[in-house]
């Protein structure tokens, strides 16, 4: 097959390859691209002989040739790694020291806080309440202005730090909501009734009538924690039952359910697992997702509409600062 | 070996030259002995040996002249080009020309590029793209010929060859020569000057990307960035190896232009030809012999001498021409002493000779349809692009919405959606924007951060982005009257800064459940 012969035109040798009639003539590479290639050839072997190269298999796993350099690149990630919070330290220290409303006024260090706290939150909180914060039922929408424990900077730090009916740590927030129907407190049909009122106060879809016979009965019962207009008590962890937001939804179905069995929503203390600076970093990041309380002195001015009737309305204040 | 034909040889003028190779075949081996050969042209070129030397002749004449200027012209533009200071005010770079990577911003005199307005850059090389289009389509490879960086510097290494060690013919023996003082003396202060202009081509590509005068000190000083001397010594190789050595193999092998203006030349196209029906027959000249019955060309290997990349253009043309037109400098020189008229070769279109033998040659034609055809593409270009400058924009404004979540609803039964806006101040000086949103009814805008609402202010430093996070919502009241069609609604945000006459919109989507 291979024969090598002379090209009559061209009076070159051809490859002796032959391919439905065509052969190939044998046209030598250029110089030049031959030098270039040969360099890079050397220049692999002072690869090799400087970085980490070669993989070779052990009896425990694979290593590597490391070469006579000692390059590696996950020691370089963690020596920038160390530079960069070495270079963050400083800010970091200033914040230790600084009350929350202090952080979120410095201009220089609340966007490192902010930075801070959205890292935390993705690697801490978000499990629950989303990587958006956008929460799931049961678990609170952050990005809101409705607050079940208020939506202060201080607040937010203390449910932070302790948790919500978190059993291990003496500060947590805690209230229990009794369990009207199985606590036999009430009977199906003033639940229902309830139902209906509370449907009433938060401008749904409701039956009159019911409505009327539950108002007597939340007036009884449910109040006192409530507040009388239904607009909730942060400072009980009662949310406020006229606004548009629903933990658990605000169908009859769900406030059935709520109102007959309690609910029982829980958060870890985070003061055992992270450190406080990470935790007031969060607290300044969640309380700017855009639902975040006015502080006291700095932003009174921005709160326009005035507390309502039970004074710990979380809503109430915020409206007025959308 | 030269008899076979030369297969660049364009179409029309093909049948001539074969006939006309094969009669002066014989002829040519006879003389040629002390004649130059031209040995990179297709039917001599080695294939299997490294490629012979050329040895370039001095050339004199109108078209050296104008090369030289060429010269000193495109190498002084290079080299003082970063030197050229341009104020701009206090903390901004003076350099005229400067591509500062370290702010990403690109300065050329009045105009200032930031890396989002990259396609001004796009624009420029479509231009020069497009201009060497029609200036290849009219005059052939002048940019290889005289402009050409390769042709250059190759130029510039080839002169300082010849002050130190003679001409062609010097040259030539002094290679074949045997190793002597004398020849090392040579040898080493050639290439010591070929070096010196290499290092001072690397040295003068990074001023464009550093303070010229800054960066002066800091390279002899040994404290210059390490990409500046990286650059250097990359460019410093280069420019030697490819000056020096490689030469007439750049354009021959490794540069693809040669190949691709094959496909802008038409018959109308002026390139360097030698007007083979006034030379041929070719043959050698006593005085006193007559011109009668034979051709004006007298056969003497001057164009061949003098072409720097080694062909002859009595072939045709060729590929390897770079149309440096030296060979009608040498040319003119060889009918001026034999008292024949001059320009035997000469910028010629390809059809002149079949037009000249019908007795209509009338010079070149500039308007036909390929010229017509860049010419627009380049006034549309043009235009495009000095209506961007001019209308440049000194703020830009980007807007990301939040997807995540995509809306929130809010306690009163609103709906709000949060927005990243980023700012370019592209003034030298500070602003402080104004930004408020329109478009919704009852829209309110706020920032969760400083609480302002309604306004929203934001100071941008001199050239530079500022960005600022903002929450926009819409009452409950529109949130099911219709003003959300499927769910989604545009709000328009509105970037203000009076004392520079400044108001941009920037119109979002704003999403709320459907
Ligand atoms: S220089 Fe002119 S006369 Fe001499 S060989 Fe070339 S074309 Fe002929
Ligand atoms: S043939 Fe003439 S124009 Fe072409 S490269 Fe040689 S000297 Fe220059």
């Amino acid at each position: 097959m291979s024969t090598r012969e002379t090209d009559e035109p061209t009076g070159k040798e051809t490859t002796g390859h032959e391919w439905d009639g065509i052969k190939e003539l044998d046209t030598p590479l250029p110089a030049w691209w031959l030098y270039t290639f040969y360099a890079c050839i050397a220049l692999s072997m002072v690869f090799f002989v400087l970085w980490p190269s070669w993989p070779i298999p052990t009896a425990d796993g694979w290593t590597y040739t490391k070469g006579i350099v000692g390059y590696s690149q996950r020691q370089r990630v963690e020596q920038l790694t160390a530079e960069a919070r070495a270079d963050l330290e400083q800010e970091m220290e200033a914040m230790r020291d600084l009350s929350l409303a202090e952080i979120r006024t410095d201009k220089a260090l609340m966007p490192i806080a902010l930075k801070a706290g959205e890292a935390a939150f993705g690697d801490n909180c978000a499990g629950c309440h989303g990587s958006g914060a956008q929460g799931f039922e049961g678990f609170p929408n952050l990005n809101d202005d409705a607050w079940i424990w208020g939506g202060s900077l201080e607040a937010i730090h203390q449910t932070i730090e302790n948790g919500i009916r978190w059993d291990d740590n003496p500060d947590t927030r805690y209230n229990v909501m009794p369990s009207f129907l199985s606590d036999g407190i009430l009977t199906r049909e003033q639940v229902g009734q309830v139902v209906q009122y509370v449907r009433r106060i938060s401008d749904q879809e409701h039956d009159a009538a019911k409505a009327e016979q539950g108002a007597a009965i939340y007036d009884q019962q449910c109040g006192f924690c409530h507040g009388a207009q239904g607009k909730g008590m942060t400072d009980l962890g009662a949310p406020n039952l006229t606004d548009a937001i629903w933990l658990y939804g605000g169908d009859v179905a769900s406030l059935t359910e709520t109102v007959s069995y309690s609910r029982y929503g829980v958060m870890p203390a985070w003061e055992d697992r992270l450190d406080p600076l990470t935790i007031k970093q969060l607290a300044v990041y969640v309380h700017a997702l855009g639902g975040g309380e006015p502080v006291a002195t700095a932003d009174a001015g921005s709160a326009t509409t005035p507390a309502t009737d039970d004074g710990g309305s979380a809503s109430g204040e915020t409206r007025g600062g959308l | 070996m030269a008899t076979s034909a030369p297969d660049t040889v364009a179409d029309g003028k093909a049948h001539g030259l074969q006939a006309l190779s094969e009669t002066v075949a014989a002829d040519t081996e006879a003389l040629a002995d002390d004649r130059a050969e031209a040995v990179n042209a297709k039917h001599n070129r080695p294939l299997y040996e490294s490629p012979p030397k050329i040895h370039p002749k001095q050339a004199k004449g109108r078209f050296r002249r104008i090369k030289w200027i060429v010269l000193f012209v495109t190498l002084g533009i290079y080299y003082l080009a970063p030197w050229v200071r341009w104020p701009r005010g206090e903390g901004i770079p003076d350099q005229a020309i400067l591509v500062d990577f370290s702010d990403r911003k690109f300065y050329f005199f009045f105009i200032e590029i930031w890396p989002q307005e990259f396609y001004y850059i796009t624009g420029l090389l479509i231009l020069a793209a497009l201009g060497l289009f029609l200036v290849t389509s009219v005059f052939g490879r002048v940019w290889c010929g005289y402009t050409c960086p390769q042709t250059v510097w190759t130029d510039l290494f080839v002169q300082i060859e010849r002050w130190i060690e003679g001409d062609r013919n010097k040259r030539i023996r002094l290679d074949q020569a045997r190793w002597t003082l004398a020849k090392l003396a040579k040898r080493t202060a050639k290439h010591g000057l070929w070096l010196l202009v290499a290092v001072s081509t690397g040295g003068a590509w990074v001023f464009y990307f550093n303070d010229a005068p800054q960066l002066l000190g800091d390279l002899f000083a040994g404290t210059a960035p390490t990409p500046a001397y990286v650059s250097m010594g990359v460019l410093t190789a280069t420019t030697y190896l490819l000056g020096g050595h490689a030469r007439e193999q750049v354009c021959t092998y490794m540069c693809p232009w040669p190949r691709i203006q094959g496909a802008m030349f038409d018959e109308n196209t002026l390139l360097v030809s030698y007007r083979w029906d006034r030379g041929e027959p070719r043959g050698r000249h006593k005085k006193g012999d007559s011109w009668e019955g034979r051709g004006d060309c007298i056969d003497c290997n001057q164009c061949v001498a003098v072409c720097p990349v080694g062909i002859d253009i009595r072939d045709g043309a060729q590929m390897e021409c770079i149309q440096c037109a030296l060979c009608i400098d040498a040319c003119n020189d060889v009918m001026a002493k034999v008292g024949r008229p001059p320009n035997l070769i000469a910028y010629e279109t390809i059809n002149a000779p079949e037009r000249r033998a019908q007795g209509d040659y009338s010079g070149i034609r500039l308007l036909r349809p390929r010229t017509l055809l860049y010419s627009a593409l380049i006034a549309v270009v043009a235009g495009i692009m000095v209506a961007g400058l001019s209308t440049r924009a000194t703020t830009d404004v980007n807007v990301l919405r939040d997807r995540n979540p995509v809306f929130v609803r809010l306690a009163d039964g609103g709906i709000r959606n949060g927005y990243e806006l980023k700012v370019l101040n592209k003034l030298h000086q500070d602003r402080t924007f104004e930004i408020s949103v329109a478009g919704l009814p009852g829209v309110r805008l706020f920032n969760p951060v400083t609480r302002e609402e309604g306004t929203v202010a934001l100071t941008v430093p001199a050239d530079s982005v500022g960005s600022v996070k903002l929450y926009v919502s819409l009452p409950k009241g529109h949130v099911t009257d219709g003003t959300l069609e499927d769910g989604s609604a545009a709000v328009d945000f509105v970037i203000r800064h009076d004392a520079t006459d400044t108001r941009v919109v920037e119109t979002m989507p704003f999403r709320g459940p459907n």
